[in-house]
């Protein structure tokens, strides 16, 4: 797939900030506020960053795999898999329908070209990843394995066992990015329990690579990707801490859990679609 | 009754063990994982003869069922291997997201379950598994009852296309198959035909309801005694042919009555075929500290409790 340049992922994650907010709209559920939060890191990594083939194969041999684990943020994920040409853009509008491949969180249960594993349930997906990162090794595979997960989501011990196992296995062909949106259900990630600030310090006494990167920034995000792939095969699984703005960049949605996983009204759609200008054409 | 001939008495798991040997050498995709009882499970020699394809998960059972998951997306075949308790109930969401629901080709292998795991007592003694497993859509449910079936049911599920959960045990008990016997999974074996009751038995029990059948002959009683090693999918044309002979039933295994073999059976009767039925099962208890041979006594699952459950049915045709 043709890499874009900055200019056209600006473009392509305020269309997808659209598609999010129509799609969550429509069916008046969803999860808003990560999804906002973690489009540009989509619109990166489909269009800049993965090797991968639109033209879906569940094995992914010869090819970078995916694992969304905070399956809640799916319509992000939606958005950007049909934006990259994996099923028609149309669909989108039967998220979360009845009938529909566009489950409330991702699962191959319906065949949706893209997805690998059902997430939903969280913590699981490092795991999954670990796997599917061994069996690339197994295969002489030299594609990566790439994992998005949550912040509030580390709390869930399945983490750490998972987190011990890569370093344990040296599993090197493992990219783990954690959205640092510091937001969960109930209220900030130190509020609820506290996570702690020294996320860096617990993952480098696993004994992974730590790598910092500003979620919002294009430049940022393509140069930490490239930084990272650079340090994959030197025997260590890579973490990537990044930081986002839950529900940006929706001024009335930031800063708050309180979008987290609640539908805007047709005013607050209204309101929001008005900072999201419109670059490739609503679903 | 059929005369049925001991050829040894070995441990299913050590069937486990010699079946994933074999697979080892045979089928080049399978890999195996294991929570830190590679002895227990007999997992040695496979890691032994393929370290490249053994993963060490130490214990963190839920991060092994996800890496098992993983593994399978690019094409291998993974067997997992710990205690039944710790393969089911320990791990239930897991399974179920991400193997399950994602339809993952994974081989849960489940060693020490039921009563007979004995001393450790009941944190170790897991007698829902059987259930748990078998409310999970598209999970097949296998419980071989000696070390020669343990071992053709290992090698069988590698070729099955699916999440299998494969259910064994700790104690040396009769091995009486058929040696380098074939599996079919989901097909019921007629071990012996008779008219008055039909017995449905699985794993540990089978030996038991060959047992109870003897004695039941002694009787006078003709039972017809069928091995059910696959519990999902049941072989319900089997069961409908052999209650339509014999018009009672008795079911036998080392589980709850609760979710069991027996229940799948009440199930397919109450909807096909009503008929009366006696349950030799564990009766909603957990188990305790024992001997494998104190506990099975203590907790019904011999079979003179079969011989009686069989008097008691009879009594209801």
């Amino acid at each position: 797939m043709a890499q874009l340049t900055i200019v056209e992922l600006k473009q392509l994650s305020s269309q997808i900030r659209r598609d999010i907010l129509r799609m969550v709209h429509a069916c008046k559920s969803g999860h808003p506020g990560g999804s906002l939060g973690c489009a540009d890191y989509f619109a990166a990594l489909y269009f800049g960053v993965l090797n991968h083939n639109i033209d879906f194969k569940m094995n992914g041999i010869g090819e970078d795999v995916f694992f969304l684990s905070n399956g809640h943020i799916s319509p992000v994920f939606y958005s950007t898999l049909a934006r990259a040409g994996y099923f028609p853009i149309a669909e989108l509008s039967t998220f979360r329908r009845l009938n529909s491949r566009l489950q409330g969180h991702p699962t191959t249960h319906e065949h949706l070209p893209g997805i690998r594993i059902a997430s939903g349930s969280l913590g699981q997906g490092v795991s999954v990843a670990c796997g599917a990162a061994l069996s690339k090794k197994l295969n002489g595979d030299k594609g990566l394995v790439q994992v998005l997960m949550g912040d509030g989501e580390i709390q869930e011990g399945q983490n750490w066992e998972a987190f011990m196992f890569a370093a344990h296995q040296k599993i090197d062909n493992l990219i783990v990015t954690i959205d640092f949106n510091g937001q969960q259900i109930d209220g900030s990630t130190q509020a609820v329990m506290g996570i702690g600030n020294d996320i860096e310090a617990k993952m480098l006494s696993f004994g992974w690579e730590v790598l910092h990167m500003d979620g919002h920034n294009f430049e940022s995000i393509l140069s930490t990707m490239k930084q990272a792939k650079a340090l994959c095969g030197n025997g260590k699984p890579i973490f990537i801490m990044m930081k986002t703005e839950m529900g940006y960049p929706v001024d009335f949605m930031m800063g708050s859990h309180k979008w987290h996983g609640v539908a805007p009204n047709d005013q607050e759609l209204e309101k929001a679609l008005a900072q999201l200008p419109e670059t490739l054409g609503d679903y | 009754m059929k005369k049925f001939e001991i050829q040894n008495v070995k441990d299913t798991r050590s069937g486990f063990g010699a079946g994933l040997s074999i697979l080892g050498k045979e089928n080049p995709k399978v890999v195996a994982l294991c929570a830190d009882l590679t002895g227990s499970l007999k997992m040695d020699a496979f890691q032994k003869a393929h370290p490249e394809r053994f993963f060490q998960a130490g214990i963190a059972e839920a991060n092994m069922m996800g890496v098992a998951a993983g593994l399978t997306i690019g094409g291998w075949i993974p067997f997992t291997g710990t205690f039944a308790n710790f393969s089911t109930g320990r791990v239930y969401d897991q399974i179920r997201q991400s193997i399950a629901y994602s339809h993952k080709n994974v081989k849960i292998c489940a060693s020490h379950a039921g009563l007979t795991l004995g001393e450790d007592g009941a944190t170790h003694q897991i007698l829902e598994d059987i259930g748990l497993m078998k409310m999970l859509p598209g999970m097949t449910v296998i419980n071989p009852c000696d070390y020669n079936q343990t071992l053709a049911a290992t090698i069988a599920i590698a070729k099955h296309e699916g999440p299998v959960y494969l259910r064994f045990g700790r104690p040396a008990v009769p091995n009486f198959t058929e040696e380098n016997q074939t599996f079919e999974i989901g097909k019921a074996l007629l071990l012996n035909e008779g008219k008055d009751v039909s017995i449905f038995a699985t794993g540990h029990l089978v030996w038991k309801a060959i047992q109870a059948g003897e004695k039941l002959a002694e009787m006078g009683i003709d039972a017809e005694i069928i091995n059910i090693h696959t519990i999902k999918p049941l072989d319900e044309e089997a069961i409908l042919k052999s209650v339509a002979k014999t018009r009672c039933v008795v079911s036998a295994e080392e589980h709850q009555m609760n979710g069991g073999l027996g229940d799948s059976i009440a199930q397919l009767l109450a909807r096909k075929m009503p008929t009366p039925m006696e349950m030799v099962a564990v009766n909603d208890s957990f188990g305790e500290s024992g001997t494998p041979d104190d506990l099975m006594k203590k907790y019904g699952l011999e079979a003179e409790n079969i011989v009686a459950a069989v008097q008691a049915v009879l009594s209801r045709k």
